[in-house]
């Protein structure tokens, strides 16, 4: 064998292997974070963390009852606010959409889904909070909910356009009108593909910090409504973790390990409900 | 062109099968077509896909469109009930008529209401076999649980497809096989009382027992509806129509009785391609 | 006699026109159009509101913003140039890192590995990139800031001191470690979009090479990477865009240090970091315009590139359906 050939076979070998070793480094990356979260956040994990509100800096102890409800309560109006919207923009983009506006309207779908989250926070901060003089929950579930309206609208278009376009027809000989047809047999037969996708776009807008750092700002305590400071598992995440207390350090573990397994569960859930609802639907897909 | 008037389709006598339904030998001559199209052009484009097509369909008759694929004889019959719109950059030229009623002035939902359609691969909805039957009735406004149930039953019936499913109604409808699908979508079909049925190639995908089946139903629906049948397959023509068009190149090269068609064509392409001799 | 009839527009006037709105079909129509236009409103706002509030900024400091590394607040003056600096070197860190890495990743999961593990594999890529980036702060600042403090920056400063990147005191919390963090959040977007382009490439493209005698990499690198270049294009640039405007994870680990080093050991700032820790603190106009003339800069940078990317995967969708 030539030499030329020796190297050539040495460097397939040795390359293959290296993307190998690639595939192997990302994957790990996962169960790196998961592991050392899970291994840190559950020794910090107790019950006063789901039921006290944080102690002042200094002082051992607390939890952060009021950021679990205070995320939970800015998700929810994030996603009363971004699922109908991008809902019924996915519908006309699938269902009605000609060739020039809806192409218009996909691509700077895709583009405002690029724009920094950080930059969204700026405009919820302009549009709410300066006019209303302060910060707020209102204030910070609109950002969320300006950031879920693109990943809904092309999801949501996305599976639609997966349903046959001999069920539309099918409806359409029956004598139903097209909206008719639309609401009884495209969406209820994209309907698992579409929540599917609402849970993973709600999964991320959970976990965001930088659009809430000037909207709904923290809050110590429990937020007394809609129209003030409340803090969230991200933000106090944050604020925790870059504290010089170690008693802080050990609350930001617990809620990443929180904040995390929720994410997570999240995915993984809409995945399985997805590859269930294929298989069991292989009828016409 | 080739299209035929009244009076020349009334020379043949439709022949006689031993399945065909009572009606079938008597005379036509008074009955007025059903539905005609009378210098029907049709545009994909800039690509005419049919050219000048003038064609009656008789009450309570079934008549068949065979000829090779690509021949337009599926983009016709997706113009009788206007489903031809659902593509873009479609165009007709030409009128078509039930009745006497221009189809292109009607309401959609009111003409296909009352032209149904069967397709070439089933197409039921995601749900239920009995949701399935009962979509068309529910979306023209019966709501009445009772009224629902009757026509479901009575549509499975027609469809002779009841004794297969009366215990699982409520299954998905995914659940039945590839025949039944299709037995399915011809009684959902039926459950608006259509006065015309559309079927395209309905049973390319089936068995031939499924496929037999299929034709039984189609002879005990004569005398409810008119029926226009596209096939590819020329036996089928000759065993279930009364009426044969041979479409070629997007024209109607000739149009007559099954029996004229097939025993004795005007025609030298009809009988090259009944005897297989085409291309 | 001949009635002629288009489908674009069945039924033509005013009169046809009101009987589609009474059966509904109109006022879906318009109900869900008005929803779509929301995001075209939504960028319209945004550009707007960008523009407006950076006014006084632009106005008082026109270009030179762009190019004066002064950043202070009491003196108000303020320019940009450390945090595009820090931003620009942040990504560039992080690309540095991560295409390599992600492409070898990618190259295994659709060329090597057995479609079930491949398949696995992208599942938990994927979830790698649902992970909250304050997570991975959190992760960096107690884990990888210590590690390259105590450990890498020492050893890189020993062996490659004699360049000007690997220079200085070992801080740990800097250019290097923000660029570290970006690197690990941008890989699944890379490797998840270049295997799809990879699994894009047919299957004779493979096969033609590897009957004229190449070995399975020449194959690989020579020809599958080559036509599936412009996918692997659009991804890296997807991912550009993503560590650009990348906030919380940075903020954590970037050092805040206003002030424009060429080691990558010395603590730094960027655009997006810069907004978050000093939005709300901001007082005075001309300090609040500045931020928003910041945000304005990273819209922009951001916009353009996402654009390209775009324009690159909308190429290779249109190239890919020439080749079915």
């Amino acid at each position: 064998m030539s030499l030329r050939n020796r190297w050539r076979k040495f460097l397939n070998v040795f390359m293959l292997a290296m993307t190998g070793v690639c595939a192997v480094a990302a994957v790990s990356i996962l169960f790196l974070i998961l592991g050392y979260l899970a291994w840190n956040g559950w020794r910090s994990l107790d019950w006063n963390f789901f039921t006290r509100l944080p102690k002042p800096p200094g002082e051992l102890g607390g939890g952060m009852a009021n950021a679990i409800v205070g995320s939970a309560q800015i998700v929810l109006l994030a996603t009363l606010i971004g699922a109908p919207v991008g809902f019924f923009g996915g519908v006309y983009l699938s269902e009605f959409g000609g060739r020039g506006f809806s192409f218009v309207v996909r691509y700077v779908a895709d583009l405002l889904n690029g724009v920094p989250s950080i930059v969204i926070g700026i405009l919820a901060w302009t549009v709410v909070v300066v006019p209303l003089h302060r910060f707020s929950a209102l204030a910070g579930a609109l950002a969320l909910g300006l950031m879920l309206i693109p990943i809904t609208m092309r999801q949501t278009e996305q599976f639609l356009r997966d349903v046959p376009q001999s069920m539309r027809e099918g409806a359409l000989a029956l004598g139903a009108s097209k909206w008719k047809m639309i609401a009884t047999v495209v969406v209820p037969a994209a309907m698992r593909g579409i929540a599917t996708g609402m849970i993973l776009g709600v999964a991320r807008i959970a976990g965001e910090t930088a659009p809430l750092l000037f909207t709904s700002l923290n809050n110590q305590f429990w937020s007394s409504g809609w129209n003030q400071p409340t803090a969230s598992l991200p933000v106090m995440i944050f604020s925790h973790a870059i504290a010089p207390y170690e008693d802080w350090h050990r609350q930001a573990w617990a809620a990443g390990l929180v904040l995390l397994l929720l994410v997570l569960l999240a995915n993984v859930a809409a995945r399985f409900i997805l590859s269930r609802g294929i298989s069991a639907q292989r009828g016409y897909l | 062109m080739s299209s035929s008037s009244d009076s020349e389709l009334t020379v043949g006598k439709p022949h006689e099968r031993p399945r065909s339904h009572a009606g079938a030998g008597v005379r036509l001559a008074a009955a007025p077509p059903k539905m005609r199209s009378v210098n029907l052009n049709f545009y994909y484009g800039a690509f005419q896909a049919l050219h000048d097509i003038s064609l009656d369909f008789h009450t309570n008759r079934i008549t068949a469109l065979i000829g090779p694929s690509g021949c337009g004889k599926s983009t016709f019959l997706r113009t009788l009930n206007r489903i031809h719109e659902t593509v873009r950059h479609t165009r007709v030229e030409g009128r078509i008529l039930l009745d006497s009623e221009d189809i292109f002035q009607v309401e959609t939902t009111t003409l296909r209401r009352r032209i149904g359609m069967v397709f070439q691969k089933s197409n039921p909805f995601p749900k239920s076999i009995a949701d399935n039957v009962a979509y068309g009735p529910r979306v023209n406004g019966v709501r009445r649980k009772t009224d629902v149930e009757e026509v479901v039953e009575r549509s499975l019936r027609r469809a002779a497809l009841w004794e297969e499913v009366k215990d699982k109604l409520r299954e998905s409808a995914y659940a039945l096989s590839g025949g039944q699908q299709q037995r399915l979508c011809i009684a959902r079909a039926l459950a608006v009382d259509p006065e015309v049925l559309l079927l395209d190639e309905p049973c390319s995908a089936l068995d031939p027992i499924a496929t037999a089946k299929i034709e039984d139903l189609l002879f005990d629906l004569k005398d409810q509806c008119t029926i226009v049948i596209v096939t590819h397959n020329m036996q089928q023509a000759a065993r279930v129509a009364d009426y044969t068009g041979f479409f070629l190149l997007g024209r109607l090269v000739e149009f007559n009785t099954t029996e004229v068609i097939f025993k004795t064509p005007a025609r030298k392409e009809t009988e090259d391609y009944i005897t297989g001799r085409f291309g | 006699m001949v009635t002629a009839t288009q489908s674009l527009r069945p039924q033509a006037g005013a009169g046809a026109f009101w009987r589609r709105l009474v059966n509904g079909d109109e006022v879906a129509r318009l109900v869900t159009l008005a929803f779509a236009s929301t995001v075209l409103l939504i960028v319209a706002v945004l550009v707007f509101e960008l523009f407006r509030g950076s006014a006084v900024a632009r106005h008082r400091f026109g270009w030179a913003f762009f190019v004066t590394q002064n950043w202070d607040p009491v003196a108000e003056q303020f320019g940009a140039l450390p945090f595009i600096y820090g931003t620009v070197v942040t990504s560039a860190v992080a690309l540095l890192i991560a295409v390599p890495l992600s492409l070898g990743a990618a190259v295994f999961l659709a060329e090597l590995a057995p479609q079930r593990i491949s398949d696995a594999c992208t599942f938990l890529i994927e979830l790698l990139a649902a992970v909250p980036s304050v997570i991975y702060g959190l992760m960096a600042i107690f884990t990888l800031v210590p590690l390259l403090r105590d450990y890498v920056q020492p050893f890189l400063g020993k062996t490659l001191g004699f360049l000007p990147f690997f220079q200085g005191p070992s801080f740990g919390a800097g250019y290097l470690a923000a660029g570290l963090i970006l690197a690990v959040m941008i890989c699944p977007f890379i490797i998840s979009i270049s295997r799809e382009a990879l699994f894009g490439v047919p299957r004779e493209q493979r096969e033609a090479a590897l009957a004229l005698g190449a070995t399975q990499w020449e194959s690989t690198w020579q020809v599958v990477i080559p036509h599936a270049r412009l996918g692997i294009i659009g991804s890296v640039f997807l991912a550009l865009a993503r560590a650009l405007g990348e906030t919380i994870a940075v903020t954590m680990v970037i050092g805040n240090d206003p002030s424009i080093r060429a080691s990558l050991f010395a603590p730094g700032y960027t655009i997006a970091a810069v907004l978050a820790n000093e939005f709300t603190e901001a007082t005075g106009e001309l300090y609040l315009d500045s931020l928003v003339e910041l945000g304005l800069v990273l819209f922009l940078l951001t916009m353009v590139i996402n654009a390209l990317a775009q324009l690159l995967v909308v190429l290779t969708s249109r190239r890919g359906s020439a080749h079915p």
